[in-house]
């Protein structure tokens, strides 16, 4: 009965997630973005999300496993095969955080042929933590502390970009979508790998389920920290459709913009050439 | 020195608090060290139990005036060294000596976050807050026989679930021999003292630091 009942709430729940969504600002509109369900002041963003993952930093892998039962692991697999790197790619990996990609991108091209990797991320305790670990597997790779909506690099000095698992908590993703157009070379290739939509309605249903009831519970239970997997199930919620985001892709100048999705549309992998 | 983290009251949906409670029970019992699972199990399967105890404690003069001033036991708000210089049998200075025994501060308690209601949580905060005062005024240890000691005394006159938990999972995780000391020489005059004792939400320890302890202990009928 207690079933039954916990299943009738569920659906309920429904209810209460758009409530929280209602901005609560009077004054100009595009001074405030998204942090999860609540809107915040543009400069806010880069605060709280900084904290959620410097709280996050030391567990974040062992989440990351559990929430995706290890399946996260192939999804990057696949944004590397999709890349398909070869010695002469340059790539510049943003909000690369702990250096999952970067490490894949090395392994893929071989550390005989040295491939050249920048991560970059805004939270100091994520590259702290990915430096510990490149060192430990002497892997060679540049570290860079900025945000990925103003890059510290050249023009055209890089042939590749990837964004994984980043996008979602940047401030400004149209910024970050035109940086990262400008500091490929023509020919250059834009990744990213985020989460996304699912179509199915009664799949759509059942992962909106796992990612409120679940996750933050998890996060309590393994992390010490509600919060921060409450507001990854918000961010989720609240990301553009893969439609949406190729536009906005092609709005930052890429050409030949597709996407592919992963796991029934819990990812994709959307892809733009600088032409 | 540290001042009160305010309560928090993240709302679950029935689901949540489920798999929160079941989840949190089963670690805290695996490692009771890990003092944030035993929190959010409290929180979790609390539900009535709170209910009874605000109720208790709005029957009697003095609960009801800690309900309308709701204290709080920090280090910041109890200061320990005015307490350290008080007489001798005071319960102010043996608090104060056991503290210092055992290297504890009041300060390691964490915030109850998950109860909805804020007089409930409140209720709950405050029998986080002076479960070491049931230490002194038990004589029970801090090891894991005087926790389980105290967890009968407050799972009786609580009924929250997660002391009974606390109280018969210690006692299973007990060495054989201490197990049996605990049930042949403490737990009978646990019990009778639980039962026939004042609520101890309803003292305002607070006030009663320079009281003799046995005098307190005579007027809480401990003694």
């Amino acid at each position: 009965m207690m079933l039954a009942r916990s299943l009738r709430l569920l659906g309920k729940q429904q209810k209460t997630w758009t409530i929280l969504s209602k901005p609560a600002y009077s004054d100009d509109k595009s001074a405030y973005t998204d942090f999860g369900f609540q809107t915040v002041k543009k400069e806010e963003k880069a605060g709280k999300v900084n904290e959620v993952f410097s709280s996050v930093a030391p567990n974040y892998d062992l989440m990351n496993d559990l929430m995706s039962a290890g399946i996260h692991r192939l999804w990057k697999d696949k944004l590397l095969k999709t890349l398909n790197p070869n010695s002469r790619t340059v790539l510049l990996d943003s909000a690369g955080g702990t250096g999952d990609i970067a490490t894949r991108f090395i392994q893929y091209v071989g550390e005989e042929s040295s491939p050249q990797v920048t991560v970059c991320d805004l939270n100091p305790n994520m590259l702290a933590e990915g430096r510990k670990r490149a060192e430990k597997q002497n892997l060679n790779m540049n570290w860079e502390l900025c945000s990925a909506d103003d890059l510290p690099f050249e023009d055209e000095s890089f042939n590749a970009y990837t964004i994984s698992f980043g996008i979602r908590n940047c401030t400004d993703k149209d910024k970050v979508l035109k940086e990262a157009f400008r500091i490929l070379q023509p020919g250059g290739r834009f990744l990213c790998l985020e989460f996304s939509h699912i179509k199915h309605p009664m799949l759509k249903s059942i992962y909106k389920q796992y990612n409120f009831n679940v996750l933050p519970v998890m996060g309590e239970c393994v992390a010490q920290d509600w919060n921060s997997y409450q507001y990854l199930a918000e961010s989720i919620e609240k990301f553009p459709t893969q439609e949406q985001f190729a536009d906005m892709i092609r709005e930052a100048g890429f050409s030949a913009v597709t996407y592919e999705n992963l796991s029934f549309g819990v990812c994709a992998i959307h892809s733009g050439f600088k032409l | 020195m540290a001042a009160p983290q305010p309560i928090q009251y993240i709302k679950l949906n029935s689901f949540q608090r489920n798999l929160m409670a079941a989840v949190s029970s089963i670690i805290a019992l695996k490692n009771p060290y890990r003092d944030d699972m035993v929190a959010v199990s409290g929180e979790t399967t609390a539900g009535n139990s709170l209910k009874m105890m605000h109720g208790k404690m709005l029957k009697d003069e003095t609960g009801r005036r800690i309900l309308t001033d709701q204290p709080r036991i920090t280090s910041e708000i109890i200061n320990m060294d005015k307490l350290q210089q008080l007489p001798e049998n005071t319960f102010g200075r043996k608090y104060a000596d056991m503290m210092n025994k055992y290297k504890i501060t009041p300060d390691s308690r964490k915030v109850v976050r998950f109860v909805e209601n804020p007089e409930h949580a409140y209720v709950l905060q405050r029998y986080r807050e002076t479960h070491d005062f049931c230490h002194l005024l038990l004589d029970q240890p801090t090891n894991l026989r005087g926790e389980v000691a105290v967890k009968y005394y407050e799972a009786i006159q609580t009924n929250l679930p997660m002391c009974w938990l606390a109280a018969i999972g210690g006692t299973i995780k007990l060495e054989q021999n201490r197990r049996v000391s605990l049930i042949r020489k403490d737990l009978g005059q646990i019990v009778r003292l639980a039962n026939d004792s004042t609520f101890f939400l309803n003292i305002y320890f607070e006030e009663r630091f320079e009281q003799d302890l046995d005098d307190l202990r005579r007027e809480m009928k401990l003694l």
